[in-house]
């Protein structure tokens, strides 16, 4: 993973001071409340419903085990013994005290982390494919080109002040893990230039979920990996420039792009690059090089030794092979594995780990997988590098700490936002839904046989829980002071990236779980062999769905 | 209200002229871009500094074609949060060459300052405290730059 050298490090330690001075304005009433709060936003604290929340980086989901370790410290000593790993590859805090958090931020310094950009109206913290740099299927280490990213829109000075908050991903695999589509700018890693054989990326801009979702488009099919940096400067300064202020509910980029037309945005990027293209942003290939050396596959061993025995065991141990089916992927090394690590036990609070649980996976990273840890954006961990000889033995010592819960994907594999228990604007809860829709099926054989279906769930129209995009969405709404819910259907957020249509009037709390129950059973009963939850709605369309929930009319 | 130019106090010699107030003779006076518009013929050949206030939402494009008769160019911040003028900056300075003042008005505040400098603002019109300490402590707190600007 990337090894901050001296300047990240003195940066950092010197962002947590500016910080601690800050504070010390807005305790002493230097600064306003109004003042204060784009510089508090830059450093990642939020005003919540109870307390203030600290939202801590994990730039592009990568991270060691000694700052697993840090973030199971912070969470003991000053939250209330856990921590909550978000959609975005973030982990936030909910309870520190603003007193605080310059301590908290100088504990992350001490491991190379901290909290710069992942809120306010600026290039947040950038994200990318969880299985980066071991997947079978990739392109390229999407992380490389986030690191740079991360390095060139930190502190940016003219794009600090942006009219909303900024979001990039970047995926180096075509099965897009990273929804590179439904963000303001997604990057997707891919060969191409006069040989066909140099790193570029397909750029797609305007995507976005919230009150008005949109799928990005493509405004160009190649930018070589030299002009990303200047690419990327001239589509924030046109809409740095030209984005909507006077409303913040249209002030992203994808207002921007759909008010302009794809055509006439595209044309303006393209006019302010060809000024910028071969200026001082032009990516130098040793920098490349050097980032990319930081990136370079650990030492494995030779694929027989690192399959001994696995097998067997799968054969010998029904349970362990289940775990297998859904939660280990393919890696680009023969003989290792990438395991994924549930956070949504049957029955639990999507995303949130106790500091044990942390400090657990933490060791289990360093005995299993060269001590490194990813974080998804579906609110799970990853182990990249475990032998396949070694994942009995992980399965095992992940089923001693409850981690062990064989549903990636699956249906109770949910995404759910904090909803009314945490959050001021919520208008329903979510994590109580999300907890009884996932006790629908505690027969792990019966999940397995409905197989992948994602559901996700947000308490308002802000969608952080991602309803658009669940092939099953929910999505509190108040209807006349009461919590009432909506379904969606379709949605995706992959490749095939789309945008989850509304099926009929809303339910209340034990309506909408008797609703999902309905519509999985109507799905096994209309599926074809080998049918996704999707496929089938695809084939099929709303209507068998809708009479099932509604009746017929 | 204070002129930091380069993180000194200055003094400033430019007349701001409001609505309809008259141009004086031989003075440097700053209008905004509406006058400008209306008397940009008349003040030919005058012979005194000139300078032109944008707000936030004139870009610099609608003066590039006069930029030469202009010594100072002011864009304005309504509010901090209004960060469209960071890019006319740039675009002055590094696109169309502007050499020149470049002042910054409105809500400029401290935390802002780094920023602003290095976008190519060299003068900055500041409100209250001791502004020359602010900038001082302003500039020493960061002093790591991840990205090429103009500067
Ligand atoms: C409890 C405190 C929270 C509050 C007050 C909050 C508030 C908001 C608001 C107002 C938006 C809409 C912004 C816009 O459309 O421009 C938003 C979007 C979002 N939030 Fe949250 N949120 C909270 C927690 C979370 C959590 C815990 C997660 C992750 C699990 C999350 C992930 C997101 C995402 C992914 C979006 C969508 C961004 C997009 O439009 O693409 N939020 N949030
Ligand atoms: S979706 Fe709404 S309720 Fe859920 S966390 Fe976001 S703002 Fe709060």
């Amino acid at each position: 993973m990337y090894q901050y050298r001296d300047i990240d490090r003195d940066f950092v330690r010197q962002r947590v001071e500016q910080f601690r001075d800050q504070v010390r304005r807005r305790l002493d009433g230097d600064l306003s409340e109004d003042e204060f709060k784009p510089l508090r936003l830059m450093n990642g604290v939020y005003l919540q419903l109870h307390a203030y929340m600290l939202r801590v980086a994990i730039p592009y989901g990568t991270l060691s085990s000694d700052q697993m370790r840090r973030l199971a410290h912070i969470a003991r000593r000053y939250d209330k013994g856990f921590g909550h790993f978000t959609t975005r590859q973030n982990v936030q805090f909910n309870w520190p005290k603003l007193i605080d958090i310059p301590d908290i931020l100088g504990e992350l310094a001490d491991v190379d982390m901290h909290a710069i950009q992942t809120s306010g109206n600026c290039i947040r913290n950038v994200t990318a494919d969880h299985f980066a740099g071991v997947a079978a299927d990739e392109v390229d280490d999407p992380r490389i080109y986030g690191e740079i990213i991360r390095q060139w829109s930190t502190l940016h000075p003219e794009f600090t002040f942006l009219p909303r908050k900024f979001k990039i991903a970047v995926t180096g695999s075509p099965a897009d893990r990273a929804a590179t589509r439904f963000h303001d700018i997604g990057l997707i890693l891919r060969k191409g230039g006069e040989s066909g054989d140099r790193i570029g990326f397909e750029v797609v801009v305007g995507g976005g979920q919230g009150r008005t979702p949109m799928v990005a488009k493509t405004i160009r099919d190649f930018v070589p990996e030299q002009d990303m940096l200047s690419y990327l400067e001239a589509i924030l300064r046109v809409y740095n420039m030209l984005g909507r202020r006077d409303n913040k509910y249209k002030a992203r980029i994808k207002i921007l792009l759909h008010e302009t037309g794809v055509e006439k945005f595209t044309q303006l990027v393209e006019d302010e690059w060809r000024h910028i293209k071969d200026g001082p942003l032009v990516l130098p290939v040793d920098t490349v090089a050097a980032i990319r050396a930081d990136f370079a596959l650990p030492p494995y061993q030779d694929a027989a030794a690192a399959s001994d025995g696995f097998e067997p065991a799968r054969v010998a141990n029904p349970d362990f092979d289940l775990w297998v089916t859904r939660n280990v992927h393919a890696h680009k090394q023969p003989g290792y594995a990438i395991a994924t690590v549930s956070l949504k036990p049957v029955g639990g609070i999507p995303g949130d780990a106790t500091a044990e649980q942390m400090d657990a996976v933490a060791d289990l990273a360093d005995r299993f997988s060269l001590g490194e840890i990813r974080v998804s954006h579906e609110q799970n961990l990853v182990f990249a590098h475990v032998r396949r000889a070694d994942l009995f033995a992980l399965w095992q010592a992940l089923q001693a700490i409850g981690l062990a819960t064989a549903n990636e994907g699956l249906v109770s594999d949910i995404i759910a936002c904090p909803g009314l228990d945490y959050c001021a604007l919520a208008n329903a809860r979510s994590i109580p839904v999300s907890q009884r829709i996932s006790s629908l099926f505690d027969d792990m054989r019966k999940q397995h046989d409905i197989g992948e279906l994602k559901i996700k769930i947000s308490g308002c129209i802000n969608a952080c829980g991602h309803h658009h995009v669940g092939h099953i969405g929910i999505l509190g709404v108040d209807r006349r002071g009461t919590e009432n819910y909506q379904i969606t259907l379709g949605g995706d957020a992959g490749p095939d990236a789309n945008i989850g249509t509304i099926i009929g009037p809303g339910f209340d709390d034990d309506g909408v779980v008797a609703a999902v129950k309905t519509l999985i059973h109507r799905y096994l009963d209309i599926r074809d062999d080998g049918e996704r939850f999707i496929d089938t709605f695809r084939r099929a369309g709303v209507r068998p769905f809708k009479e099932a929930v509604y009746g017929s009319a | 209200m204070a002129l930091l130019r380069n993180g000194r106090l200055a003094d400033d010699p430019w007349i701001q002229i409001s609505g309809e107030s008259p141009v004086p003779e031989g003075e440097p006076v700053i209008l905004d871009y509406e006058r400008w518009l209306e008397e940009k013929d008349r003040l030919d050949g005058r012979n005194a500094p000139l300078g032109v206030r944008l707000a936030s939402d004139q870009p610099p494009s609608l003066i590039a074609d006069d930029l030469a008769r202009f010594s100072l160019v002011a864009l304005e911040f309504p509010k901090f949060a209004d960060g469209r003028a960071y890019s006319y900056a740039r675009l002055l300075r590094e696109r169309l060459g502007f050499a020149g003042e470049l002042r910054a008005v409105g809500n400029v505040l401290r935390d802002q300052f780094v920023f602003m400098e290095r976008c190519g603002f060299d003068a900055l019109e500041v409100h209250g405290g001791d502004p020359e300490a602010a900038y001082a402590a302003a500039k020493g707190e960061i002093t790591h730059q991840y990205q090429p600007t103009g500067d």
